[in-house]
């Protein structure tokens, strides 16, 4: 994936984040359920393995959602 | 089939529940109390002879034909004004009533030309009906005094006499054929709310005159026909009905333009279409209409029109002109071809919400079936998808909550981010009677829209918000009716969860979302925003109306559930009058979206990763379904440039020049190997295509929409299709040489298809609708007869979800470079791209996009009216003329975007909503400077538009 996209990525996922985090009630659980159910697969394969480096550039709510997703799927793996 | 003719009770039916009963020439009628005489008779099966008086308007009492006698009172009072009373005894039909009659029709007939055989209203006069009904033998006057017939009277010049006004160019008005029953003016103040009409003179100068004494294209008319619909006589007669002749047959229809979603008869003469007249009984527009449904159709008929299928190798080629199958053949060889090389997941397509809800269905369904992915997108996903988003998550129905009878019951109507007397014409209309009946107006709008001030109508409150601070907005209305204690808590303790509404609650108390703290954000006085809010708390029935000026954002979707928050706040849900109403932009939008257009929900928005539901859609198709959701237009257009994406079907949409951004749309289309593009023209998208299949319009097929009050009403064909093919049949076509074995012979086997795999549909069928003429979804055993308000005595998903909306400036800003914020919008006589209206005579109204700017922002650039400028942004740049006007506030200019060379989208910017990469196309930073004329990519545009549309002579292709 460009970097170009995993900036778009990023971009897209902070501005979901920005809405998340300010929720009371469950806001990374919020917003990892909005990326599953939203994001199609390769997109949310782009973003985790730019956590997966680092994530730079994404906000903690944002990594802590995808991070969210990651263990789902390891969980899922195993 | 038979001319459909509604019966005319000549007065407005009366609301009242009192009944009261009389009798009409010795026959007992019950009827309410209010109803006149005149209306009494008609429902009782006797008509009253009238020429003033219709039943879209109220009555009027001038033309004194439709007197009766009522036993033991003195008199011949007319019918039409005079209401029924218990007890009365009425007679319709005395010598004394019959000589009175004949008197009047006599001096009517005296002052009007004797040319019924060469008349176009021959067949279809009221004038000659009447002359008709009351035994008019004899008119003693003669024809030789003072009279409005001929130009000369005994070779002298007439004064008396005027031309025809032919300059609009849908009507005539033919003064010497008027009777001056003020039916046009009433229609024209009443019914369209426009008041462009009135008399001028008195007594025998009494004449209709279209503003000041000016000809009806320059007046204020807007074409809505109301007036020619009205008129009994010739006077108001559509050029058509000239040309053709009376109509001899018709069939009820829904209009193709907006999501009000007007229904009419389209009135023909064999397969000609003689033309299209609002239906009475149409739910959605009693009756009324607007110059686009009304008159513009005659792009279906256009020299443009492509007929036949074409096919290209590649897209720097001259079109080839092919037989079907060849065209189908090549186009699903290529999508095979390029799924085996890049992926299953390598190509999608995009529903049109201009299609029906078969249509949309079936390539949504080729999508998930064929394709095996759930690429499949449509075009709400740039207007309405934070709709869908929002209201789902408030709520839990992704609809408008009302349906469009409910503003009846407003008492304070706010509008946001909406243009309705431009945008949803027929809707507004309805809107600005109740307006003229007292209901109190807010208009949150960066513009100065027309309903904000016009005849009859000053909004109480208009809040000029910069672009792009709607949450701002929202969220200070929302801290002003929390602290001053204006929140209906019995309604949110009981129909909402009350910690989320605590948490909501503390949330906007906070002192940095009071309308003093975000003044200078949002750019409006603190103190109007309170006076707003006080006003919609606490004015009765409040009813939100708001548009893509709403969803059109990079916080699109928090507004949705801002504007959802205020309502549940409030108690404004759940009875007539109030809600939450998204004005749909397309006619179809909301049943495209009903219909499984998006990539992450099937049909009636079950998601996909719903075990259930795609249990339903597997069994029923026989496959198996990805449970994962597909891509999104932009998420589309980013894989294409990446090299991921190559293959797109494109129902009706041309997303090149209505999608934002068009250089990034052009490198995308451009880096596909098969793009097919099915279409009445060959739209700018077609530049890129491989394949073209021509689409037919919808007087050509049989189909049902979904407007914006999620009514499901019919299209019906009234003409063979004439590129041979019904949509429906082409998608099947095309699905089949995939392999997919399809055999719907009718788009009501589809619709069968439909309710058995959708809940909100179950009850749904063409036997249904035509029985009953619409019905609102949901229809199934829970609500038979449909649901025309929702969420009555619960949400749909339990209780009412308050979300925390934190204001998010957009990315979007203005700075020394770009300092001038522009936004987008409509105009009444144009569509969307255009590519319907333009093709019609609605561009002698419209025929070029213009840039709205402030006196201020001109002078400061040494602008004036007219000139060319050039709009530059991040994006790219445009060059357009400029019209200088009050109606922006200096800073924020404004443009449509109806005109491909005019390339405005070539200047918004890939920003997108939060939740559903919705773009903001109503908020790009620009800067504005003088120009001699059109910008380098406009020029290579247009050559590039040339070139894309060559077509192969057939003589090249043979050889």
């Amino acid at each position: 994936m460009s970097h170009d996209s995993v900036e778009k990525l990023v971009k897209m996922a902070n501005q979901i984040g920005a809405f998340f985090g300010v929720q009371k009630i469950g806001a990374a659980a919020g917003m990892a359920e909005h990326l599953r159910k939203f994001w199609a697969p390769h997109m949310r394969e782009a973003i985790s393995e730019h956590v997966s480096h680092g994530g730079a550039g994404l906000d903690p709510i944002a990594i802590e959602a995808i991070k969210i997703l990651q263990a789902e799927r390891a969980k899922g793996a195993a | 089939m038979t001319l459909i003719k509604e019966t005319d009770y000549g007065t407005p039916e009366s609301a009242s529940a009192n009944m009261v009963t009389l009798t009409i020439d010795g026959k007992s009628v019950t009827v309410p109390e209010g109803t006149s005489i005149m209306r009494a008779a008609m429902e009782a099966g006797t008509e009253i002879p009238k020429l003033c008086a219709t039943d879209s308007i109220k009555a009027f009492g001038s033309c004194r034909l439709c007197v009766i006698e009522v036993e033991g009172r003195n008199g011949t009072p007319a019918s039409c004004t005079t209401p029924v009373a218990p007890g009365i005894s009425v007679k319709t039909q005395t010598p004394r009533l019959a000589a009175i009659r004949r008197g009047v029709m006599e001096l009517y007939i005296s002052d009007h030309p004797l040319d019924c055989l060469t008349c176009a209203a021959n067949g279809d006069c009221e004038l000659q009906d009447m002359a008709g009904a009351v035994g008019l033998r004899d008119v003693r006057y003669g024809y030789d005094g003072a009279n409005h017939v001929f130009a000369r009277n005994e070779g002298e010049a007439n004064f008396n006499w005027k031309p025809k006004d032919e300059s609009n160019p849908y009507f005539t008005y033919d003064p010497s054929k008027c009777i001056v029953c003020n039916r046009c003016v009433r229609a024209c103040e009443e019914v369209q709310g426009t008041f462009a009409l009135t008399i001028s003179g008195r007594g025998f100068d009494s004449r209709v005159s279209p503003g000041m004494d000016e000809a009806f294209m320059e007046s204020e008319c807007v074409s809505c026909g109301a007036c020619v619909q009205a008129c009994p006589t010739a006077t108001l007669t559509e050029k058509s009905v000239i040309e053709i002749g009376q109509p001899e047959h018709s069939a009820v229809t829904t209009c193709a333009y907006c999501g009000v979603g007007c229904t009419f008869k389209a009135e023909m003469r064999g397969e000609e279409l003689v033309r299209m007249v609002p239906w009475k009984d149409g739910k959605a527009n009693h009756g009324h209409s607007c110059i686009k449904g009304r008159f513009a159709y005659g792009y279906a008929h256009h020299g443009d029109r492509v007929l036949d299928p074409m096919i290209r190798e590649s897209i720097d080629q001259p079109w080839r002109v092919v037989s079907w199958d060849e065209a189908l053949t090549f186009a699903a060889d290529r999508l095979n071809a390029v799924q085996a090389k890049y992926g299953k997941g390598s190509v999608g397509a995009i529903t049109s919400s201009r299609c029906s809800n078969e249509e949309t269905y079936l390539v949504q369904k080729l999508v998930r079936a064929g394709f095996g992915n759930n690429n499949v997108d449509t075009c709400a996903r740039v207007c309405h998808s934070p709709t869908g988003y929002g209201l789902n998550q408030a709520f839990g129905t992704s609809a408008g909550t009302q349906d469009f009878d409910s503003v009846d019951d407003a008492d304070v109507v706010l509008v946001i981010g909406a243009n309705p007397t431009d945008a949803h014409p027929v809707f507004g209309s309805r809107m600005k009677k109740r307006l003229r009946e007292g209901a109190k107006l807010i208009v949150i709008d960066p513009r100065r829209i027309d309903l904000v001030r016009s005849p009859h109508i000053k909004a109480d409150y208009h809040l000029p918000l910069k672009p792009g601070t709607n949450v701002a907005m929202v969220t200070a209305l929302a801290h002003v009716i929390v602290k001053e204690g204006l929140v209906n808590e019995a309604f949110v303790r009981e129909r909402c969860d009350w910690d989320e509404f605590q948490a909501w609650a503390d949330f906007v108390s906070l002192d940095r979302n009071s309308p003093e703290a975000l003044e200078s954000v949002i750019g409006v006085k603190a103190e109007d925003i309170r006076g707003a809010a006080r006003l919609y708390a606490t004015g009765g029935n409040g009813a939100i109306y708001y548009g893509l000026g709403v969803t059109e954002h990079s916080q699109g979707s928090t507004t949705v559930m801002g504007i959802a928050n205020l309502a549940m706040a409030t108690g404004n849900l759940g009875r007539r009058g109030v809600g939450v109403n998204p004005l749909r932009g397309q006619n179809n939008v909301q049943g495209s979206c009903d219909m499984g257009s998006f990539p992450h929900e099937l049909p009636g928005y079950q998601h996909i990763s719903g075990e259930a539901a795609r249990a339903a859609f597997e069994a029923d198709w026989g496959v198996k379904l990805d449970p994962e959701p597909g891509l999104r237009i932009p998420n589309m257009f980013d894989a294409a440039v990446e090299g991921r994406f190559k293959g797109l079907y494109l129902q009706g949409e041309d997303i090149l020049q209505s999608d934002p951004d068009t250089r990034h749309v052009s490198a995308a289309l451009a880096n596909m190997e098969i793009v097919i593009v099915q279409d009445l023209f060959l739209v700018e998208s077609a530049h890129y295509a491989h394949v073209f299949l021509p689409g037919c319009s919808f007087l050509e097929k049989d189909g049902t929409f979904t407007n914006a009050e999620r009514r499901i009403q019919r299209i019906r064909k009234v003409m063979s299709p004439k590129n041979g093919f019904g949509d429906w049949e082409i998608t099947q076509k095309l699905a089949n040489k995939l392999g997919m074995g399809w055999s719907y012979t009718h788009p009501s086997e589809i619709m069968d298809e439909i309710a058995r795999l959708t809940p909100s549909f179950r009850n749904v069928s063409y036997a249904m609708l035509d029985d009953i003429g619409s019905v609102q979804w949901p229809c199934n055993d829970a609500s038979p007869d449909g649901m025309p308000i929702m969420h009555i005595s619960g949400f749909a998903r339990g209780k009412g979800k308050f979300v925390i909306t934190e204001y998010v400036p957009t990315d979007e800003k203005v700075g020394p470079r770009f300092p001038l914020l522009l936004t987008t919008g409509r105009i009444l006589s144009q569509y969307n791209v255009g590519a319907q209206t333009r093709r019609t005579e609605n561009s002698q109204w419209h025929p070029e996009d213009v840039l709205e700017i402030h006196p201020h922002d001109a002078e400061d650039r040494g602008l004036i009216e007219g000139d060319w400028v050039k709009v530059a942004s991040r994006a790219g740049e445009t060059t357009l003329r400029v019209q200088i006007t009050d109606r922006v506030a200096p800073g924020v200019v404004y443009t449509t975007f109806h005109h491909p060379l005019c390339n405005t989208n070539v200047v918004t910017t890939d920003n997108s909503d939060w939740a559903t990469n919705c773009p903001e196309y109503k908020v790009t930073a620009v800067q504005i400077s003088k120009s001699n004329g059109p910008t380098e990519f406009q020029e290579k545009y247009r050559e590039l538009s040339e070139r894309a549309r060559r077509v192969a002579s057939t003589i090249d292709a043979a050889e």
